[in-house]
């Protein structure tokens, strides 16, 4: 390949990348190290004495059961939201693309609660299922004798906050699915539909495999999504409980630090959270490396 | 298409139907909630049908906003729509000036630009709070708009979004601006910049839509009402007692809160879809 141009200038491209780097080096690698150098040490939340402590930090999260079950809830809530809005994305994206008319307006109706603000999610449900009065909540009590009241069930929050957080993220898993699916070409699926496969045979063993990408890449957002952009839900919904049931690893720094000033504390976990998204971000760059190759 | 059966044909319609009167399902009774009186809401069940108090609970909230909360829609709005244009104007200025350096030009320490860009590329602001907080409490930005938007700039996607296209420029172009005698930054100004037209588009509604639904951090830095987005403000009108919401305002304010970027997603479908699955690629 022969050498592409390139302008000749010296000090230019360091003046045009300044802005940018400041900003990452202010905001991002900055905080980070502190976070980092923070995490090794016991601070007395008013200035003053600063203790290194090592290792200790972490050691005493580990041993801590609330960080364990903080961890659990966070992975199980991830999940929940990442299976239901995907399976659920993927149905109605299946409809969509059906050549069917009307279908432009369908897909305007489906993407929209994208622009809708995880909290503003998390407030519309609330008001649906607030105790006293929800209609919802009404219908369950009056109608179908299940009293609801997430602030003291445990189970009844975590559904509360699934629902609000998967209706926001179906609109994004679906407008991903759909420039899938219909990238999908259609003399594939025609020719399968010739030779005897039934739709459900067609999808399973052409659509599927063809949307394997964008399953993937959707897998991971909506992972990162559910561990680490749900906190507003969280924190207008149900702010953690009932007693500690629903506080998830993001919600756990947020009080930490801001509510019970453990910065030593909330860092290690600042510091651990910031390795899980890297190695997400790692997987999912290798992963459309890999594509772009194929 | 493949099948032709009259009921295989209907069955798509009644499904997305179904989706979208469960998609409109809360956004309905919050609307009916903001035209009634409170005292309808609390008499559960609320009335299933709008009432009469639409102009009068939105010029509440507009005017003087729930009582104890201090901020008004208007003002809240105001911040909120400045806080989403200095993200999304900044976040693009700043994005499309390092990706024409890292792809136009080549310097020392372009790699390293590159990967120090790139390793932020999807962390978000909730997973370092404390140390970004002491930043800007060290640089005096609590409640101040440059607070609010400066730490939120950081980003990759927008400078990956720009890269791309960049590279797909053809080089031919830029050497034949040089020959005619023009300058890399006016090749930047009237050539580049105007290409990339879409791109800019595409993220300028991603990152409009990013700036307005901010949470967690003017949750942190604001503590003065005359810096309130609408999100804080309605959390801090939900925060008391069950029985002192004022619940009509505070689902006028939620709509309030909730149909500007609803309205730029839909006119701007187009570039919305097409910057969201770009930026997989």
């Amino acid at each position: 390949m022969a050498k592409q141009y390139e302008f000749p200038s010296k000090g230019l491209p360091y003046l045009l990348v300044t802005p940018q780097m400041v900003i990452v080096f202010l905001f991002f690698f900055w905080p980070s190290a502190q976070a980092i150098w923070q995490s090794f040490f016991l601070q007395d939340p008013f200035g003053g004495r600063v203790i290194f402590v090592g290792f200790e930090n972490y050691a005493k999260l580990f041993n801590d059961p609330d960080y364990w079950a903080s961890f659990r809830v966070s992975v199980l809530f991830a999940s929940a939201i990442t299976i239901s809005s995907m399976a659920v994305s993927l149905f109605l994206a299946i409809q969509t693309n059906k050549k069917i008319r009307f279908d432009s307006f369908y897909k305007t109706m489906m993407i929209w609660p994208y622009a809708v603000a995880t909290m503003v999610a998390g407030v519309l449900w609330l008001f649906m299922f607030n105790p006293n009065v929800g209609v919802i909540a009404w219908l369950l009590k009056y109608k179908l004798g299940i009293e609801w009241n997430h602030l003291l069930k445990a189970d009844q929050a975590f559904l509360l906050l699934t629902i609000a957080s998967s209706w926001k993220q179906i609109a994004y898993n679906f407008v991903f699915f759909l420039a899938g699916l219909q990238s999908v070409p259609l003399p594939l699926v025609e020719a399968a539909a010739i030779d005897g496969a039934g739709p459900i045979k067609r999808f399973w063993t052409i659509i599927f495999p063809m949307l394997s990408p964008t399953t993937f890449y959707l897998l991971v957002m909506n992972l990162v999504y559910g561990f680490f952009e749900t906190f507003p839900i969280v924190h207008q919904v149900t702010a953690g409980g009932p007693g500690k049931a629903t506080q998830i690893l993001v919600y756990k720094v947020w009080r930490d630090g801001v509510i019970n000033l453990d910065l030593g504390g909330s860092s290690a976990q600042s510091v651990i959270l910031m390795i899980m998204v890297i190695i997400l971000t790692v997987v999912q760059f290798r992963f459309i490396e890999r594509k772009v190759t194929y | 298409m493949i099948e032709q059966r009259k009921s295989a044909r209907a069955f798509p319609h009644i499904i997305l139907w179904l989706a979208i009167l469960i998609i409109l399902f809360p956004i309905y009774f919050v609307f009916v909630a903001s035209t009634r009186t409170n005292a309808d809401i609390l008499s559960a069940p609320m009335p299933i049908y709008p009432g009469s108090h639409l102009v009068e609970n939105y010029g509440r909230a507009l005017s003087e906003g729930a009582k104890n909360l201090g901020a008004s829609a208007m003002t809240m709005m105001k911040n909120s729509f400045i806080m989403a244009m200095g993200i999304a104007v900044g976040k693009i200025v700043v994005s499309l000036l390092a990706a024409f350096a890292i792809v136009f030009f080549n310097f020392p320490g372009r790699k390293f630009c590159f990967w120090a860009i790139f390793i932020t590329l999807m962390l978000p602001v909730e997973v370092r709070i404390m140390p970004t907080y002491k930043v800007i409490s060290d640089l005096g930005m609590l409640n101040s708009y440059a607070g609010l938007i400066l730490p939120m700039i950081v980003s990759a996607t927008a400078v990956f979004l720009f890269r791309q296209f960049f590279l797909s420029v053809p080089r031919e172009i830029a050497e034949a601006s040089q020959i005619d005698g023009a300058s890399s930054m006016q090749f930047f100004r009237s050539i580049l910049v105007p290409m990339t037209r879409t791109p800019i588009a595409a993220m300028f509604v991603i990152q409009f839509i990013y700036g307005w639904n901010q949470y967690l951090w003017p949750l942190l830095i604001t503590t003065k009402q005359e810096y309130y987005t609408l999100l804080i403000g309605i959390n801090r009108m939900l925060s008391g007692a069950d029985v002192l919401i004022e619940w009509q305002i505070v689902m006028a304010t939620v709509l309030l809160a909730l149909i500007p970027p609803v309205i730029v997603v839909v006119v701007m479908q187009k570039q919305f879809i097409a910057g969201m699955t770009d930026t997989e690629k």
